[in-house]
């Protein structure tokens, strides 16, 4: 176990300082160097490979221009030196609910974690700002040979497994946030499920930003091996900041043949957080790879899972919904590659914005000349509860096959008077009224969470209605 | 003095009316629809409104439920003495007010069974939305209405066929058990089987129970199953005529001219 002292002493008197909060353990002066890099990749006591990938990534980081697309503007607004880098609150991952520490257990007390376990989870893992400061695993799933560990713990554990596939589905040089998050990466979840095993219950984590400032950086792989199947489940709430946020994670999937991968997120982060994030399966022969991927919170959210289609028959589907208020800019959509035959896709983008806010729908599909008798489906509806909001669509279809049987549907609609006078006369306020609606137009989405999430998705955007009508 | 809403229901029954609408002008966005109309239900009663297209019979319906396009510009309704008139939809649906549309309208996500459960806990309490009780009553009132139990797995009114939607709104007025149940033209679109269920389900919730109905429709055909206590005829914003179930027979022999050229002749 590592203590603050020892993990000073590791790496040196470090020039900016440290932070010694009443809730952090170690803390970084918020800018970033190679030498910060360098820092947090000796702290952890990684292999020099890892350090490589680090700096390599951090220089890239450096040279790589912004994204020319998207919210260039508020991108601009990301001050990079003002974000911190890392900083972990408790000295190690705890396999003990009851070693966790207290002020960080009432957080996720508050957030319902233990009790969720007993009914649903197969394992947890907490991130607590950087570390995964609490984790368990169902002894049925250890007794399979399913692997379930915090990145970092994994990267330790099973060097070997996190070498083959790290940085292979989405390589640094893959955008400038993916760079710097393979940089600067700390926690995030690492499974490996083996040939054949079914993971039946889904495998959850918690992220939270709990710190001013706190860039999260968390770095997500899940190997399925051949035939296996697996449902992770993410969940995101944060409290409000009055400085802005970056949270900028990758995740990366590899389904080997004939296995499913279901990645399902609901996030809700504060409207200060910038979330930009880059996911991506590779789906191998008869694999299928599907995010169900749900963002309420953030200030700007730039994200389009991805799926590329490599190996014959395999299958892909993103469903995504998008809520934008108040000066909040939701930029999500879905990305698919069908390189190989026989290969099936699916997008379902639900966007709802209000108050002035604005969801975008930004999609690509490519279909390789070799890829013969592929299916494409595409649908993207939109909600505008009034005239200050916006709705934009950027479908890109790149079909290079004649085969390829493609079907796009798009739409736009608001609420209308009467919809909401056939409700209000059933007792329902007005708000009560809109949040059916809002609810409703989201529940092909929500029908795919588990149920505890879709409780919590009803609620939030409940809540988000009300006060909404003046 | 007290106030009425202390009094309890039986005492009111017996003092005042259950609908009272007097002297109601309304209309929307400065143009006239409503020039004075007065209607009184008595607890236990079934009227009807009759009239042409654009007479006004919508609008009425629409204006008692609280609809916020349109304008009262003067009169009064009360329901057992309370002024409906300052009051949100919701509210009056809270205190017995239920409106089945002549255009039920889809919510594309939302589950009738969700739904169902939902308004009966908004507009009863939720502990009339759970358990035994609740699920037999909503069993009872689909079998009563053909209603298979696969229907509460659809979505609100989406791509329901007429039919469907008339039915949807029947089995939320028999769950809903309201003290005043207007019915917008709920016999349109329905063949004679479909028209006899609805009138079964809206006998079996009003007869006896205290509540009472008014009914809207062009045909007279649904009378003959429900048989109201009084006919309302509506021409151009104003009841020209109250009667007994006749009247109903009279206007399907006749059409509306005679009446027309009747109060024509009376102003002359």
């Amino acid at each position: 176990m590592e203590t603050s002292q020892e993990a000073r002493d590791a790496v040196g008197d470090y020039k900016l300082g440290w932070h010694d909060t009443e809730n952090s353990t170690i803390r970084f002066d918020s800018g970033l160097s190679e030498k910060v890099v360098r820092d947090i990749s000796k702290i952890k006591n990684e292999p020099e490979w890892m350090t490589e990938i680090r700096v390599k990534a951090y220089r890239h980081f450096t040279e790589r221009e912004m994204p020319t697309w998207g919210n260039m503007s508020m991108l601009e607004q990301i001050d990079f030196e003002e974000v911190c880098y890392y900083l972990r609150s408790s000295s190690a991952t705890e396999n003990d609910w009851d070693e966790v520490p207290d002020e960080i257990r009432n957080t996720f007390e508050r957030l319902g974690i233990p009790e969720a376990e007993q009914k649903w989870l197969s394992g947890v893992t907490a991130q607590y700002e950087s570390e995964a400061v609490y984790h368990s695993i169902r002894e049925d799933l250890v007794a399979q040979g399913v692997i379930f560990l915090d990145m970092d713990s994994g990267l330790r554990e099973y060097p070997e497994i996190v070498k083959k596939w790290f940085c292979s589905v989405v390589p640094y040089s893959d955008n400038k946030f993916s760079a710097l998050n393979t940089a600067v990466w700390s926690g995030g979840s690492f499974i490996y499920v083996p040939k054949g095993v079914h993971v039946k219950m889904p495998v959850q984590a918690y992220f939270r930003i709990n710190a001013k400032n706190m860039g999260q950086f968390e770095r997500t792989l899940i190997v399925a091996d051949e035939g296996s199947s697996i449902h992770y489940v993410e969940g995101c709430t944060a409290p409000t900041y009055s400085t802005d946020s970056l949270h900028s994670a990758v995740v990366e999937l590899v389904a080997l043949p004939g296995s499913h991968i279901r990645y399902s997120t609901v996030q809700n982060w504060s409207a200060n957080v910038y979330n930009l994030v880059t996911k991506r399966g590779i789906a191998h022969k008869n694999a299928k790879i599907e995010w169900v991927d749900g963002n309420i919170g953030s200030k700007l959210t730039m994200k389009y899972p991805s799926v590329i289609l490599k190996g014959e028959g395999s299958h892909a589907e993103v469903i995504s919904v998008a809520y934008s208020g108040n000066g909040q800019h939701q930029d999500a959509g879905a990305k698919i590659h069908h390189l190989a035959s026989n290969t099936t896709s699916k997008i379902l983008s639900k966007s709802i914005s209000k108050d002035g806010g604005r969801g975008s729908y930004r999609g690509m599909v490519t279909v390789s000349p070799k890829a013969e008798n592929c299916k494409l489906n595409i649908v993207c509806d939109a909600l505008i509860l009034d005239d200050e909001s916006r709705s934009d669509t950027y479908p890109t279809m790149e079909v290079a096959n004649p085969t390829a049987r493609c079907e796009h549907e798009a739409s736009v609609s608001k609420v209308s008077d009467e919809q909401l006078f056939y409700l209000m006369s059933r007792g329902h306020s007005e708000e009560e009224a809109l949040a059916l609606i809002v609810n409703g137009f989201f529940e092909p989405f929500t029908r795919e969470l588990p149920m505890e999430y879709a409780v919590e998705l009803n609620k939030l955007m409940a809540l988000e209605m009300e006060g909404s009508i003046g | 003095m007290f106030k009425r809403d202390d009094v309890g229901v039986s005492y009111m029954e017996a003092e005042v009316p259950l609908l009272e609408i007097k002297n109601l002008h309304a209309g929307i966005d400065g143009n006239v629809i409503l020039n004075g109309i007065d209607i009184e239900i008595g607890a236990g009663e079934i009227h009807a409104i009759m009239g042409r297209n654009g007479s006004g019979k919508t609008t009425t319906a629409n204006i008692v439920m609280g609809h916020p396009d349109f304008d009262v510009e003067d009169g009064e309704i009360k329901l057992l003495g309370n002024n409906l008139l300052e009051l949100e939809p919701w509210e009056r649906a809270k205190k017995g007010v239920f409106l089945s549309f002549q255009y039920p309208q889809a919510v594309p996500g939302l589950q009738v069974g969700n739904f169902l459960k939902k308004s009966v806990a908004s507009i009863k309490g939720e502990e009339a939305a759970k358990g035994k009780k609740f699920r037999e009553l909503l069993k009872k009132s689909m079998k009563e209405l053909n209603m298979p139990s696969s229907f509460l797995s659809r979505y609100v009114n989406d791509g329901f066929s007429g039919g469907e939607k008339k039915r949807f709104e029947i089995l939320q007025m028999m769950l809903l058990q309201p003290k005043l149940a207007i019915l917008d033209e709920t016999d349109s679109g329905l063949d004679i089987d479909g028209i006899r269920t609805v009138a079964t389900g809206i006998n079996s919730s009003i007869r006896g129970t205290g509540s009472g109905a008014l009914i809207i429709t062009h045909y007279s055909r649904i009378l003959d199953y429900i048989k109201p206590d009084k006919i309302h005829v509506l021409i151009e914003g104003k009841i020209v005529a109250t009667g007994d179930a006749t009247l109903a027979t009279d206007l399907e022999e006749n059409g509306y001219d005679w009446l027309e050229e009747k109060i024509k002749g009376g102003d002359e």
